[in-house]
């Protein structure tokens, strides 16, 4: 036995003074034991903030702080070729898109300041200039599939319905024409180059169930940020309402 | 008296022990988060032999349709791991503890008398410091498992940002299969690391809150020349001897000695008997300070 153990001093003490040291250790790991028991079963109790314990909240806000330093225009999503692309394309959620909807009266609204709203027909975003991006698109459920898009940059978007100042803010919301499902993102993950307002999949006219006649493409963030049939967007230096937010989810959800 | 070694510092116990409920809330809020897209299995084509995980590990521990409130857990929680384990490393590497854990040449092929050891295949381990050669590739292994859960992890969370990360684990959808292995990995080694402290008893356990080891060979060197005369003063001789022994001078061949002397011995003779009554016999002042009577042997 005393072979395998000199690898540190031995020392001699007494057996009182080793029962107090066991004791008293004993006492702490166990007092440290309890509080943490205590301390989680209390975090988890805390107020919620939109569907999560206020302490998780602000943390992930701060993740927010910290990992959005690293999004930048230079960081693409990685791009696969046309081959790779999916031709059954998954279906993961209808909200917002019901049935009670004309889409020959569909016009996108872009509201640039109170009382200036821009009324855009799809003919009017097909006519600007055209981008592709077959990309792996990724559920915040944990699954991905590589499929082909194609829109306008919204950077593109922007530009050419004059939103520069709009874009000097912080957020911009977008919602459904029933507004029964709406995201909020951040101004850096819109003008991305990746993102684009999204009319055709896999070189035809959007299906109804992905969106029709325009939905949102954005390859730095998760599905949940990927409205379809948009109605309106909005600008905004305060965070949006966002649909999976108040359920619980990460706000910036961004990859 | 006692023997004792300071086995563990209190920043190794400290990082033991946050680590121990953080790795649990890491697995559990995994769990789940893996649950909303559990599609990992063992089998081949249409043939599964193992789904992670059945429907019914999911009901019996309320898993289902908690994937936000796993990601909030999990996104918080990430830190703790991180940071506990970075500090860890840290102080493995300043405080030269390293050297205890890392394996060494002999290793591999000590490991393998390890386990045979433990399986009961063969009487002996073979001599070692702090760690033994199957724990340093263990708990260095471990090491390595908590880096790629946080490699891993990071280039599941944020793949475009950390994309070069993230192709240099073969892409997202490896990424996230190797950070699930790694999870199962960490499991596996937790059950072992548990049945192994059971075994190895209540001495091994409590150094890791105390950060003592009791040597009990210590004190039978001790005891030991004490019953081979029980004549009253004889003691005193004996005592002395144990006084006069330094254990700081002892060298690997004594101590093999001792080892030894200890196996012929206890078998055929009982310290408890037979030490008792000659202690108390003594009337020597020696004795009184240098070992009470009856906590000679233990």
């Amino acid at each position: 036995m005393n072979e395998q153990m000199n690898y540190k001093e031995e020392i001699l003490i007494s057996d009182k003074k080793l029962r107090n040291k066991t004791i008293i250790s004993f006492i702490v790991f166990l007092l440290l034991l309890v509080a943490a028991v205590f301390a989680w079963k209390k975090l988890l109790q805390q107020p919620k903030v939109a569907a999560a314990p206020k302490p998780l909240r602000t943390v992930l806000n701060l993740n927010e702080n910290f990992f959005s330093n690293f999004l930048s225009n230079k960081h693409l999503a990685k791009r696969y070729p046309l081959s790779a692309a999916a031709k059954h394309v998954r279906v993961n959620g209808n909200v917002g898109i019901g049935a009670d909807f004309d889409p020959y009266a569909w016009k996108l609204k872009v509201i640039r300041n109170p009382g200036d709203t821009l009324f855009l027909s799809l003919q009017d975003i097909r006519a600007l200039p055209k981008t592709d991006i077959i990309f792996d698109f990724k559920c915040i459920e944990g699954w991905s599939q590589v499929t082909h898009w194609a829109g306008v940059k919204f950077s593109d978007f922007a530009a050419k319905y004059d939103l520069n100042a709009q874009t000097q803010m912080k957020y911009v919301g977008l919602a459904t024409p029933d507004k029964k499902y709406y995201v909020g993102i951040d101004i850096l993950s819109i003008m991305h180059p990746q993102t684009i307002l999204c009319y055709e999949m896999n070189g035809k006219p959007l299906p109804i169930n992905q969106g029709y006649p325009l939905r949102l493409i954005i390859p730095v963030k998760y599905g949940i940020k990927h409205l379809k049939r948009i109605g309106t967007i909005f600008f905004s230096n305060e965070r949006p309402p966002d649909y999976w937010f108040e359920q619980g989810y990460d706000y910036y959800s961004g990859l | 008296m006692k023997k004792v070694i300071k086995k563990h510092p209190i920043a190794i116990r400290w990082f033991h022990w946050v680590n121990f409920p953080v790795i649990a809330i890491m697995i559990w809020s995994g769990l789940l988060i893996y649950w909303a897209n559990g599609v990992y299995r063992l089998g081949w084509s249409d043939k599964t032999v193992l789904k992670f995980f059945p429907d019914s590990f999911y009901k019996a521990l309320h898993i289902p349709f908690r994937l936000a409130e796993g990601m909030s857990i999990h996104f918080v929680f990430m830190w703790l791991f991180a940071i506990n384990g970075f500090i860890y490393v840290l102080y493995l590497i300043i405080s030269g503890e390293w050297r205890l854990i890392v394996p060494n040449r002999k290793s591999l092929k000590e490991s393998l008398l390890v386990v045979m050891h433990d399986l009961h295949v063969r009487k002996s381990l073979p001599p070692q410091k702090k760690y033994n050669a199957a724990q340093r590739i263990a708990y260095t292994m471990v090491i390595i498992m908590g880096l790629g859960s946080v490699l891993t992890g990071l280039s599941i969370y944020k793949p475009i940002q950390f994309q070069s990360l993230c192709s240099l684990l073969g892409g997202y959808e490896w990424a996230r299969a190797e950070h699930f292995i790694l999870t199962l990995l960490f499991t596996l080694f937790f059950v072992v690391h548990i049945i192994q402290v059971i075994l190895a008893g209540w001495n091994n356990f409590r150094s890791m809150v105390t950060g003592l080891d009791v040597l009990k060979a210590a004190d039978e060197m001790i005891v030991t020349p004490l019953f081979i005369n029980n004549e009253p003063g004889a003691n005193r001789v004996a005592i002395a001897e144990a006084k006069n022994f330094e254990p700081g001078t002892r060298n690997a061949e004594s101590d093999k000695n001792d080892v030894i002397l200890e196996e012929e011995k206890i078998p055929s003779e009982d310290p408890g008997i037979d030490v008792e009554p000659g202690a108390k016999n003594s009337p020597s002042a020696d004795e009184n300070t240098s070992t009470e009577p009856g906590e000679t042997n233990k």
